[in-house]
């Protein structure tokens, strides 16, 4: 073996002579990595099959989580969709439902996903805009109107208060009469990734983590189908990071959790298979698939080899997927879909348990029906259409990816002993550490596009003169806020007042000291509290968290 | 010699996209302009208020959320009612061309869409403010 692979390390050294010269850098990926004009055995030797990538569905599932994959279980087509109020979304997920969709994704609004009521001051002008408008157990019951909570999956992008939002939708369920053990979804519930990138954060790091560690307890006792924390490099991404920074960020971001829950005193193999990633893919294919591949060994190896989890449910990192937003084009919209399908393409052939697919419209606005209809068909014609789910990890082998599989891991490891030299992550994000780095690559990206040594069709180069924008836009409805401001109104007046201030005041108390606040967020849920005076309750107890500015 | 212009990037709103806003304001620094950014989370009060402190002459606003009819009137509203009309109010992000339109119309600077490159920012700066430098 390792005779032939000197044989074909020389015979490709007398090759490369024949091929033309070029300067160092001129090929590389969308996130600077090099790439070589060839790839052969001899560039991914050291390689172990049996070792570093095994059989899928076996350790360490560097070729997918499951043994038959796509044969077995379609991804989930899970459109992220939320806007206006809560009747209007539902009208939106009773559409894409209807249209072969088995995912939910719910999108709030700003004013919801920093725990602040639709008549917040700081609200004005964001009512419904963003997303969905969620203030109360009553808005929940709304979203879901006639949809069966206990056959949908719903996924909800919630993080800072997302205690009380997964509060809302149990209770909402309760009301359905469906049991909390059959409920099935995710919350995104990843506070790291909010200092580091998403910034919709409530508390600070260290009750944020605690307030964690108690829905993956309570998760763990009462609702053992919900994934409760999405460990997500999705808004890494598209902040400005490089392939590489969205990996190491993430899965130290998990190992961090994982940290926290084991201190807690939880059993690692009763919270861990509960938590699951959420990546982004972006444009470079092949480096997209090295990435999804690199995270899959690295989990598992950290999992079994650093914190001893027993379980291979605990090893295996599931994840969503979504289509780089950040890559989209305001210019000749139509070219997103096209974008968009290559990237949708990567995702499934990286591995992905569930994917959004990002619709062309939306550099201007959320999209409308056609448009969303439009990237759904684009997820069903790659699973009924192309071939590539018939067998497992096709590319795996393939002597580029492999190579940029162990790049990838590489450079993730890298970042590893960068934040541990600092402290950990969390310490890392109070110095600004990963915020910087992804601000850096952000920056020097865009210099690279202005100076034309990135193409962006239809932007800096094949731009079309004079263009005119050719493609209807969604418009939210400027009365949806008066219309939320109306509703809260009639709930404060029509709910018994006094039991809510019973209720907040032992959630204050539960806050206070060690108790788990999921019980008395749940109490006070259902006595139609409202998101603003809940984490508004819970900040006079953890205080609120500001970010130094800096670019 | 001629006065550096002074430029206050600010995020209003809840929004935390600020992906563009640190990228333009890195780049205007680079062309040598002062720049302070507020941070994220600022109402237009606060904004207001910072570019008087600031002495500023430009507020660049970074709206990616929806909210921009909101935020870039009210903006402009308290400058004028502190005796700071004169300070320009530029802004971009996500934000459709009739949109755009109506916040000209209201006396809103230029605004800047996805696929800007920054120096269309700073030339237009430049020539708003031809003294400056």
């Amino acid at each position: 073996m390792a005779d032939d692979l000197k044989k074909i390390a020389e015979e490709r050294q007398k090759w490369q002579q024949g091929v033309e010269q070029v300067e160092p850098g001129r090929f590389q990926t969308l996130s600077g990595v090099p790439v070589d004009v060839l790839y052969t055995p001899a560039e991914a030797a050291g390689l172990d099959y049996l070792r570093d990538l095994g059989l899928p569905g076996q350790y360490p599932f560097t070729r997918g989580v499951r043994n038959n994959m796509y044969r077995g279980r379609q991804w989930t087509m899970r459109e992220f969709s939320g806007f206006g109020t809560a009747k209007d979304t539902n009208g939106r997920y009773k559409f894409l439902l209807a249209h072969g969709e088995v995912g939910l994704s719910v999108a709030f609004d700003f004013p919801t996903l920093y725990g602040r009521d639709s008549d917040d001051t700081l609200a004005q002008g964001e009512v419904g805009k963003c997303g969905v408008a969620i203030a109360s157990l009553a808005d929940m019951e709304t979203l879901f109107d006639g949809i069966p909570l206990a056959d949908v999956s719903t996924s909800m992008t919630i993080n800072g208060p997302a205690a009380v939002v997964w509060a809302f939708y149990l209770a909402a369920a309760e009301k359905q009469g469906v049991p909390s053990e059959k409920l099935r979804g995710t919350i995104q519930n990843d506070i790291l990734k909010e200092y580091i990138a998403q910034k919709s954060w409530l508390f600070p790091p260290e009750p944020s983590m605690r307030v964690i560690t108690d829905i993956m307890a309570y998760a763990a006792k009462h609702v053992p189908k919900w994934n409760t924390i999405s460990i997500s490099g999705y808004h890494i991404r598209e902040a400005g990071s490089t392939a590489a920074q969205e990996l190491a960020f993430t899965l130290k971001d998990g190992l961090t959790y994982v940290e926290a829950g084991i201190k807690a005193g939880l059993d690692v193999d009763v919270f861990a298979p509960r938590l699951s990633y959420f990546f982004n893919s972006h444009l470079d294919f092949f480096e997209e698939i090295a990435k999804f591949r690199a995270a899959r060994r690295i989990w598992a190896r950290e999992m079994k080899e650093t914190f001893a989890a027993k379980k291979p449910e605990s090893w295996l990192l599931r994840f969503h997927t979504q289509t780089a937003g950040c890559s989209l084009t305001a210019q000749q919209p139509e070219n997103n879909i096209v974008r968009t399908a290559f990237q949708a393409l990567a995702a499934v052939m990286g591995g992905t348990q569930s994917l959004h697919t990002n619709s062309m419209d939306e550099t201007w606005a959320l999209p409308t029906e056609k448009a969303v209809l439009i990237a759904l068909r684009t997820q069903q014609l790659i699973a009924e259409e192309t071939g590539v789910t018939n067998t497992v990890d096709p590319l795996g082998g393939s002597y580029f990816v492999e190579a940029l599989t162990n790049e990838m891991e590489k450079q993730a490891y890298d970042y590893f002993r960068k934040i541990d030299a600092l402290g950990g992550m969390v310490k890392a994000i109070e110095h600004g550490f990963p915020q910087r780095e992804i601000a850096d690559a952000a920056y020097r990206y865009q210099k690279q596009v202005e100076q034309g040594r990135r193409t962006v069709v239809g932007v800096n180069k094949h731009a079309l003169e004079g263009e005119k924008l050719e493609i209807p836009l969604l418009r939210i409805d400027p009365t949806v806020e008066q219309e939320q401001h109306q509703r809260l109104a009639s709930l404060r007046g029509k709910r018994d007042s006094s039991k809510v201030q019973e209720c907040l005041a032992a959630l204050k108390a539960a806050c206070a000291g060690k108790d788990n606040v999921m019980y008395p967020i749940l109490e006070a849920v259902r006595a139609y509290a409202t998101l603003g005076e809940i984490c508004g309750t819970m900040k006079e107890v953890f205080g609120s968290y500001e970010e130094p500015p800096m670019f | 010699m001629a006065k550096k212009l002074r430029v206050l990037v600010a995020k209003p709103g809840l929004d935390g996209h600020d992906r563009g806003a640190k990228v333009v304001a890195r780049a205007l620094r680079d062309a040598g302009f002062e720049v302070i950014y507020t941070g994220l989370h600022q109402t237009p009060e606060m904004i207001a208020e910072a570019a008087l402190q600031e002495d500023v002459d430009v507020v660049g606003l970074s709206v990616l959320s929806g909210a921009h009819l909101t935020l870039f009137p009210e903006t402009m509203r308290l400058l004028k009612e502190k005796g700071a009309g004169d300070i320009l109010v530029f802004g971009g992000g996500i934000i459709p061309k009739e949109d755009m339109e109506e916040l000209s119309k209201q006396g809103c600077g230029r605004l800047f869409g996805p696929g800007t490159p920054t120096t269309d920012i700073v030339d237009y700066l430049r020539e708003k403010f031809p003294d400056r430098v």
